[in-house]
C-alpha cells in the first residue's frame, strides 16, 4: 500500500489555485518581474563564479547526490540511529505522521513550558505543516527572526523564494512595511539597506534576549553522531538556537545524512549553491544538549507529511535528495517571470514543481508538473543532480494517467515528451521540431493545433514555443556560466 | 507518540522494497589539501578570503600579540567579555574592564559587552572560516554572538587548507560554530549588508611562529 500524502487544507504546501491562474496575475506585475530578473540575475552570477574556482564541484556533486541515494536507501536504520544519539546527549525525539501532528507535538511542547511566544529560525519545514497558523490558534506568538521573513510576516504576505523569501519587495515597500508595522521604528527611516537592517536588529534584539523558547528547522541531521546543521547568514540562527532554555527542531525525515564525515561534502555544495558564497557566515551544529552552552531542552521532531509517499515513487523519490539551496529557483527562466506565488505553496520553482504535487498528491497539483519549460537548467545547477526533468515528465505522465480516458492525446504527448527525455539528442531534436509549433500560432499562443492533437488545444491555449530553445539561449547569453 | 514512529517507519520500510542496495559512495574530490596546516600559502589565502569578507586581519607574533589585540580593540570599546580559559596573556595590555564569562550571566548581561576575544578550534583558509567548539579558550556560542565585535586569535598552525581537512579534525558531538565574517543578510534588493544580528565586526589575528633564529 502506498503511504498517504500530506493532509489537505493544513499548512503551507499548496493554496489551491492553479499555476496558470496564480502566474497570469504575477506576469502582468511589472514591478515584481522587474525584481526577480535583477534577483535572480544577480545570484547566478556570485554562484557561478563561486562554482568555478571549485575544481573538484563535479566529483561534490556526484558524491552529494549518491550520499543522499544512499540515506534514502538506508532511511530507517538512519532515523532510528540519530534516535539513538540525539536521545542518548539528552535530546527528546518526536515522530509525526503528518502536518497536523507535528504542529500539536510544538504546540503542546511550547505550552508546557508557560512560553507566550517563541522565536523562529526560517525553516521550510514548519511552513510547510503551518505551524505559526496552529501557535497563533494556541495563544502563542511566533515571530520570525530571518529578515526576510519578518518582512514578510509584517507585510502580511506569502514567501515566494526559498533563500530570499521577500524577493518580490524593493527597498521602499520594505521601509513602508518597516514604518507601518514596527512599533516605536524611527519615524525618519529611509531606505537604504544599512538603515533597514538595523531597525530590524534593534526591533529583534530584545526579543531575543527575552525568548525562553525556540523553533528551527534543520539543513542535515547526522545519524553517526546525532549532530544537527543549521545554515545561516545573519545571526537571527545563532542567537535562536543558543539563547533561549528549551529548542524544538523540526526536520523532514529526509534530511538524514549517514555521517559526520559526509559533512564536508555538504558545507561545500550547499553555500556556494545557495547564496554564491564560499561558505555562508553562520553554520551551528550541536548535539543534544551541551551542559553549560545554550538550551537545557531539546527536542527534534521527525516529519513525513507525505515523504514517506514520495519515496514510494522509484523515479519521483530523488526529488528527496533536495539540500533546499535554491539554485534551480534562479536559473529557471518560468520562476524568473512569474516568482515563487504563482506555485502556490512554501516549495516554489522547479523543485516545488516536483516536490509538491509528489507530498500532496498529483491530484491537489495536478498543473505544477507542467510549470516549466523542460529546458534542463536546474538539473545543471543542482548541487546534488536531482534530473528534475525527468521527474516533472514522469510526473506529468503519472498525472495525465490518473486522471484522462486513456489514451488522450495528452498522454501521447507526455509519453512522446518522456522518450524524448531519456536520451539527450532525441530531446534537443524534438525541441527544434516543436518550434515549428510556432508557425501555427498567432499572437504567442497556439490556439488550434492540427488534429490529433487539436482535441487538447481546444480546451487550453498552448504558449508558442520560443524561437530559441532556452538551451540555445543561455548558451549564447551566458557564455561564463559552462557549469 | 510510539504509534507514530512505528507507523513512520513502516510507511519508509513498504515504501522501499526490499532488495535494494545503497549505491557506493564515490569520494574522487579532493580529501585532503596539498600543504600542511599553517603553510605561507595558506595563510596568504586565509587573509585574502577573510578580508573578501569585510573582515578585519592583522598579523602578529607570540610577542606582539598582546598589543595587537589591544589595538584592535582601540578606543571605543568599554566593556570586553573572555572565555574562562583564554590565555590572560593575550589581553594584558587591553585597557576596558574584562568580564570573564561563566555561565551565570545571562544573555543580557553578555548584550552589555561590546567585545569578545577569543582563541578558535581551526581555520579553514579556502572558504575563511573560522571554527569555534566551545572549548573552555572559545567559550559558549552565546559570548561569541552579543558582542558587536569579535576578535579571533588564529594560530598558524591550526589553519587548515580545505573543508574535509576541517571536518576530519573536529569532534561534531561539540557544540560548533562555522563562522566566515561578519553577519550579513542579502535580503534587501540582495544587497550585502554586514551586521544584522551577530557581531558586525569581526577581526581575525593570525599569530605566526617565532623563527628561532631571529630574536624579536
Ligand atoms: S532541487 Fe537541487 S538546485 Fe533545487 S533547491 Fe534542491 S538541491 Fe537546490
Amino acid at each position: 500500500m502506498t503511504p498517504p500524502t500530506a493532509p489537505a487544507g493544513v499548512g503551507g504546501l499548496s493554496n489551491g489555485m492553479s499555476f496558470p491562474d496564480a502566474a497570469r496575475l504575477a506576469l502582468g506585475d511589472t514591478q515584481l518581474r522587474r525584481n526577480l530578473r535583477a534577483a535572480t540575475g544577480t545570484i547566478r552570477a556570485k554562484r557561478a563564479s563561486v562554482v568555478a574556482e571549485v575544481e573538484d564541484w563535479e566529483e561534490l556533486r556526484e558524491a552529494g547526490r549518491q550520499i543522499k541515494a544512499s540515506a534514502m536507501n538506508r532511511l530507517p536504520e538512519l532515523l532510528e540511529q540519530l534516535e539513538r544519539e540525539v536521545a542518548s546527549r539528552g535530546g527528546v525525539v518526536h515522530w509525526a505522521r503528518d502536518a497536523t501532528e507535528a504542529s500539536g507535538i510544538v504546540t503542546e511542547l511550547v505550552t508546557a513550558t508557560g512560553a507566550r511566544s517563541v522565536v523562529k529560525v526560517k525553516s521550510m519545514a514548519t511552513q510547510e505543516i503551518g505551524l505559526n497558523e496552529a501557535l497563533e490558534a494556541a495563544g502563542i506568538a511566533p515571530y520570525e527572526t530571518d529578515l526576510a521573513e519578518l518582512i514578510v510576516q509584517l507585510g502580511h504576505d506569502f514567501p515566494s523564494h526559498i533563500l530570499v523569501p521577500a524577493i518580490h519587495r524593493n527597498r521602499s515597500e520594505i521601509r513602508d512595511i518597516f514604518l507601518r508595522e514596527m512599533p516605536g521604528v524611527d519615524p525618519h527611516l529611509t531606505d537604504e539597506p544599512h538603515v533597514l537592517a538595523e531597525a530590524a536588529r534593534l526591533h529583534l534584539r530584545r526579543r531575543f534576549l527575552e525568548a525562553t523558547v525556540a523553533i528551527s528547522g534543520a539543513n542535515f541531521g547526522v545519524a553517526e553522531t546525532g549532530t544537527l546543521v543549521v545554515v545561516e547568514s545573519e545571526g537571527n540562527g545563532r542567537m535562536c538556537l543558543t539563547l533561549p532554555e528549551t529548542l524544538i527542531t523540526v526536520m523532514g525525515i529526509e534530511k538524514v545524512v549517514p555521517t559526520w564525515g559526509d559533512m564536508e561534502v555538504f558545507l561545500q555544495l550547499l553555500p556556494r549553491s545557495s547564496t554564491g558564497e564560499r561558505m555562508n557566515p553562520y553554520t551551528s551544529m550541536w548535539t543534544g544538549v551541551t551542559a553549560g552552552d545554550g538550551p537545557q531542552a531539546f527536542h527534534l521532531v521527525l516529519l513525513d507529511n507525505g515523504r514517506t509517499a514520495t519515496l514510494a515513487d522509484e523515479v519521483g523519490r530523488e526529488v528527496l535528495h533536495c539540500i533546499r539551496c535554491s539554485a534551480c529557483l534562479n536559473v529557471c527562466p518560468v520562476y524568473e517571470r512569474t516568482g515563487g506565488h504563482a506555485y502556490g505553496s512554501v516549495y516554489p520553482g522547479p523543485i516545488g514543481a516536483v516536490l509538491t504535487p509528489q507530498l500532496t498528491g498529483i491530484e491537489r497539483s495536478p498543473s505544477l508538473p507542467f510549470a516549466s519549460t523542460l529546458c534542463g537548467a536546474c538539473y545543471e545547477v543542482c548541487p546534488v543532480k536531482i534530473d528534475i526533468p525527468r521527474v516533472l515528465v514522469h510526473l506529468r505522465a503519472r498525472h495525465v494517467e490518473a486522471s484522462g480516458p486513456v489514451p488522450s492525446p495528452e498522454a501521447v504527448v507526455m509519453g512522446a515528451t518522456a522518450w524524448a527525455m531519456r536520451e539527450p539528442r532525441r530531446w534537443g531534436l524534438l525541441q527544434r521540431i516543436t518550434r515549428l509549433g510556432r508557425l501555427l500560432s498567432r499572437g504567442g499562443w497556439i490556439r488550434r493545433l492540427p488534429p490529433p492533437l487539436s482535441a487538447w488545444t481546444s480546451s487550453r491555449d498552448l504558449t508558442a514555443p520560443p524561437r530559441h530553445t532556452f538551451r540555445e539561449w543561455w548558451a549564447e547569453n551566458h557564455p561564463q556560466d559552462d557549469r | 507518540m510510539r504509534a507514530a514512529r512505528e507507523e513512520v517507519l513502516g510507511r519508509i520500510r513498504s515504501a522501499l522494497g526490499s532488495g535494494s542496495v545503497p549505491p557506493e559512495i564515490p569520494r574522487a574530490y579532493r580529501r585532503r589539501g596539498v600543504h600542511e596546516p599553517g603553510a605561507p600559502t595558506l595563510l596568504d589565502l586565509l587573509e585574502e578570503r577573510t578580508l573578501d569578507y569585510r573582515a578585519g586581519f592583522v598579523r602578529a607574533t607570540p610577542a606582539s600579540l598582546p598589543d595587537a589585540v589591544a589595538a584592535v580593540l582601540g578606543e571605543g570599546v568599554a566593556r570586553v567579555v573572555i572565555p574562562p580559559e583564554l590565555d590572560r596573556g593575550w589581553v594584558s595590555k587591553v585597557d576596558a574592564e574584562l568580564v570573564v564569562d561563566d555561565p551565570s550571566l545571562t544573555p543580557a548581561t553578555l548584550d552589555t559587552t561590546d567585545a569578545v576575544v577569543t582563541a578558535c578550534a581551526l581555520a579553514i583558509a579556502e572558504t575563511g572560516t573560522l571554527v569555534l567548539d566551545g572549548s573552555a579558550d572559545q567559550g559558549r556560542r552565546a559570548v561569541t554572538l552579543l558582542p558587536d565585535l569579535h576578535v579571533c586569535v588564529v594560530g598558524a598552525g591550526q589553519v587548515v587548507g580545505t573543508v574535509p581537512e576541517a571536518v576530519a579534525r573536529l569532534d561534531p558531538r561539540r557544540a560548533m560554530t562555522f563562522i566566515s565574517g561578519p553577519s550579513a543578510t542579502s535580503d534587501i534588493e540582495l544587497n550585502r549588508v554586514e551586521g544584522v544580528h551577530g557581531p558586525r565586526r569581526v577581526v581575525v589575528i593570525l599569530v605566526l611562529p617565532v623563527d628561532p633564529d631571529q630574536p624579536e
